[in-house]
């Protein structure tokens, strides 16, 4: 190898310019194939970037803290960008002059829904008891969901993990499920993306329709506190029930 | 657009400072986007920079997950031969989740939600 080649390439594999550039062009490229493939939900742009950054940091043999000390710079964004989410959610309030209690019923039933489901499910499937603490709080945003499953006994770097399955597998598949089940308001649409797929899936709704996305961040921020009031008290209960 | 950023950036930290020290299990953020609903609730109207501001970053939100991702990708072994009971439960839970949440919200809300 050219020793002057080789010098630039010890530079680019440790300069956080690399990283972040390379973020950027895998997520511009996944929005590229989402849109030539005429928008289907299950193309979905995170994936694709994903993919790419993976496989071309095992091609060049670049690890994942190298990778991440470039790319903290977009992931930084997720603090303000949820502070953003206020906007929103405050125009909604702002318009709105009835709906609060379906609004809070359908919140309880999806929040219930998305814990449990995901026990009953992992629970069917022979998993470790603390596979399934693990899991009960998927559905929320990384920080909440990992200071639940702390405090319930799961793994919290287990938890972030399905955490952000959940957003990418909601993001994907949520819009064909929501077809089938014939839910054309966009508001119900937006709200069932924000209770199952956290951030994800709000960032898609945002994306498609703007009743979707102010649906959706509302049920982001309201699914974080309801999981971290009810995932605790429901494990507090089935202990007591279990003796 | 700076100053927009600098509210949001401050609504933030006042946010991590509450968490900590109250030792709350909610994120600084999310305390931070709960203070900014409170102020923008109680204002006439919301800052046109404000606005503009959160929808040019809220537009770009997908790609905010891409290094978490990655990183997922980096720490599948976490998963461990328990891989194909959670696949199962995370496919299972947010399917039923989105179905029954949206199905409900529309049910209860037809005729008033519907407009759009």
């Amino acid at each position: 190898m050219n020793p002057n080649f080789e010098e630039v390439w010890v530079y680019l594999s440790a300069s956080p310019l690399t990283a972040l550039t390379i973020t950027l062009l895998a997520y511009l490229f996944g929005d590229w194939v989402y849109q030539k493939t005429g928008r289907m939900p299950i193309v979905n742009p995170v994936l694709i970037a994903v993919i790419v950054i993976t496989v071309g940091l095992s091609v060049t043999g670049i690890d994942y803290w190298t990778y991440f000390e470039g790319a903290q710079f977009v992931h930084f964004l997720l603090g303000p960008a949820t502070v953003a989410l206020a906007i929103p959610v405050a125009r909604l309030l702002k318009t709105m002059r009835d709906g609060y209690g379906v609004l809070a019923v359908s919140l309880l039933t999806g929040s219930l829904t998305a814990a449990g489901s995901a026990v009953f499910i992992a629970d069917l499937l022979q998993a470790s008891e603390q596979t399934i603490l693990s899991l009960a709080p998927k559905s929320v945003t990384t920080p909440i969901a990992m200071g639940i499953a702390e405090r319930v006994g799961g793994l919290p770097s287990l938890t972030a993990v399905c955490v952000i399955m959940t957003g990418v597998i909601g993001a994907m598949f949520g819009p064909y499920v929501l077809n089938a089940a014939r839910v054309t308001s966009w508001r119900a649409r937006g709200f069932a993306m924000g209770v199952a797929a956290h951030g994800i899936g709000t960032a898609r709704a945002i994306q498609i329709n703007q009743n979707a996305g102010a649906f959706a961040s509302l049920a982001v921020g309201l699914n974080g506190l309801a999981t971290a009031t009810l995932v605790p008290i429901l494990y507090a209960l089935w202990q007591w029930w279990s003796g | 657009m700076l100053v927009a950023i600098t509210q949001l950036l401050c609504c933030q930290l006042v946010g991590e400072v509450i968490a900590r020290v109250l030792e709350l299990s909610i994120p600084g953020p999310v305390i931070g986007m709960s203070l900014l609903l409170i102020v923008l609730l109680y204002k006439e109207t919301i800052p046109q920079s404000l606005e503009s501001t959160a929808e040019g970053i809220l537009s770009h939100l997908s790609l905010l997950f891409v290094p978490a991702g990655v990183g997922v990708v980096a720490h599948l072994t976490v998963l461990g031969n328990e891989w194909p009971a959670i696949v199962g439960s995370l496919i299972g839970s947010t399917i039923v989740t989105v179905l029954v949440t949206g199905w409900i919200l529309q049910r209860l809300h037809r005729g008033r939600f519907d407009e759009s």
